[in-house]
């Protein structure tokens, strides 16, 4: 089963603990993701369920390129790493 | 004077009425871009507008002590997401009327109007105005997106609204948001073509204020200058000549005479600082025929203090001001703005204050 980890500075605001969870797609892990927790998609996904401007998710070493549809593929040894990127000061 | 609420681009602090900050920051580090503390039941709502993480509203009833989050106000989920609407800040929030207990406005970017009937639980899209066909005419002022900054609810009657967008106008609804009108006749738009510099749907409201005595007396300070309405925004009068400036923000109505507002005026759009770096606030208590420029206690040179649109509030006696400026700098005045006093100098860029009701 896929295994998604998340940046330090997302748990400041929300529990987000490292966790397994099952999907063939970016889409599908995030989904079984919010299952367990669901307070954590508004801070990853916008109310139209694209991936926010400044998180950025790579699956392995490659970040995604499916950003509206989060289709990216995942198999069940992928390591998601949910990750901010640059934003202000 | 009353506690006062200050959200800043690095959390929101509370000052207690001797001026004392009271320890600690709530959201430390990160931005709050609007604050509201709820008359009705004490409640207090914050917007945060996270980099990474998106708009969150929270809301603490024991007077900041300790906050839930809440539901924030969201765009209904597009069948094609690809250029749907998200909200980028929550620029607002205001309370409903004394008989609707419960109900909160939030003023949105891009521009739209969001109400809650649960104290933030839950929110919904004022369809009304953002399906007006006007809204492909506004464009951003200051910001990509244009921005819903101003909600006025009339205290006698809550279903009669008005809003200000820039840019976009001033809108009003008389019957709770189910409909809306284009108003405010009388402003006057420079940086549009000729044609367009008296057409309502063109202007650039930076902010309004109405008296809360006498909700006809609508104040403006607009990209353009200052105007008064005594209709309710329905139409304006510019008052010319304010010195040193008529170009600024801010405006605070007085509560009880509709004759007394203040500004916080700049250069001008292309040189947003103190005229002469001298920091004023202009005061008329004539209906605009004439202004005082108060700087009592304010840097008298080399100041660069711009002070935002919900930057500068009074109280419910008129008698106490506050005013934050995006250098982070936070003053607060006694009689009415004649003579200041600095409460904190080394703030992160303030976005808004807030008396708490008494």
């Amino acid at each position: 089963m896929p295994t998604v980890t998340f940046t330090a500075h997302l748990a400041r605001q929300v529990p987000a603990a490292t966790l397994e969870a099952p999907g063939t797609t970016v889409r599908e892990v995030l989904e079984a993701v919010f299952a367990t927790s669901p307070r954590l998609r508004t801070y990853l996904l916008d109310e139209q369920g694209r991936l926010r401007k400044h998180v950025g998710i790579w699956v392995d070493s490659v970040p995604i390129s499916d950003r509206i549809g989060l289709g990216d593929p995942v198999t069940a040894t992928s390591r998601l790493h949910v990750l901010q990127l640059l934003s202000g000061g | 004077m009353p506690d006062l609420l200050v959200a800043t681009r690095k959390g929101l602090l509370r000052f207690a009425h001797d001026g004392k900050l009271v320890e600690p920051p709530a959201f430390l580090g990160d931005p709050v871009s609007a604050v509201l503390a709820d008359p009705r039941d004490g409640t207090l709502y914050a917007a945060l507008r996270l980099g990474h993480f998106g708009v969150k509203l929270h809301r603490s009833t024991d007077g900041g002590a300790s906050w839930e989050e809440v539901a924030a106000p969201a765009f209904p989920a597009a069948p094609d997401p690809e250029g749907a609407p998200a909200v980028d800040m929550v620029w607002c929030l205001e309370a409903g009327g004394s008989q609707e207990p419960g109900r909160i406005w939030a003023g949105t970017l891009p521009a739209a109007l969001f109400v809650s009937d649960d104290r933030g639980a839950s929110w919904r899209l004022v369809d009304a105005l953002w399906d007006r066909p006007e809204r492909k005419d506004w464009m951003g002022g200051g910001y990509d997106h244009p921005g819903l900054h101003t909600i006025l609810v009339d205290p006698r009657d809550p279903r009669k609204l008005t809003v200000a967008i820039s840019t976009g106008g001033i809108w009003r609804s008389t019957d709770g948001g189910g409909t809306w009108a284009l108003c405010g006749r009388g402003l006057r738009q420079d940086h549009v073509p000729p044609e367009r510099t008296f057409d309502p749907g063109f202007q650039d409201p930076h902010r309004l204020a109405a008296c809360a005595a006498a909700p006809e007396t609508v104040w403006c300070q607009h990209h353009n200058g200052i105007f008064r309405s005594t209709d309710a925004a329905e139409t304006f009068v510019e008052i010319r000549d304010v010195l040193p400036s008529a170009f600024g923000f801010a405006v605070a109505a007085h509560p009880g005479d509709p004759d007394t507002a203040w500004f916080v005026p700049a250069i001008r759009d292309e040189r947003r600082v103190p005229v002469e770096g001298r920091l004023v606030v202009t005061r008329t208590r004539d209906g605009g025929r004439s202004f005082e420029a108060l700087g009592r206690g304010l840097p008298e040179r080399d100041a660069f203090d711009l002070v935002y649109r919900h930057g500068l509030d009074v109280d419910a006696t008129g008698e106490h001001l506050a005013m934050g400026s995006t250098t982070g700098h936070l003053w607060i005045a006694d009689g009415g703005g004649e003579s200041w006093r600095l409460l904190a100098g080394h703030l992160a860029p303030i976005a808004a204050v807030r008396f708490l009701p008494d």
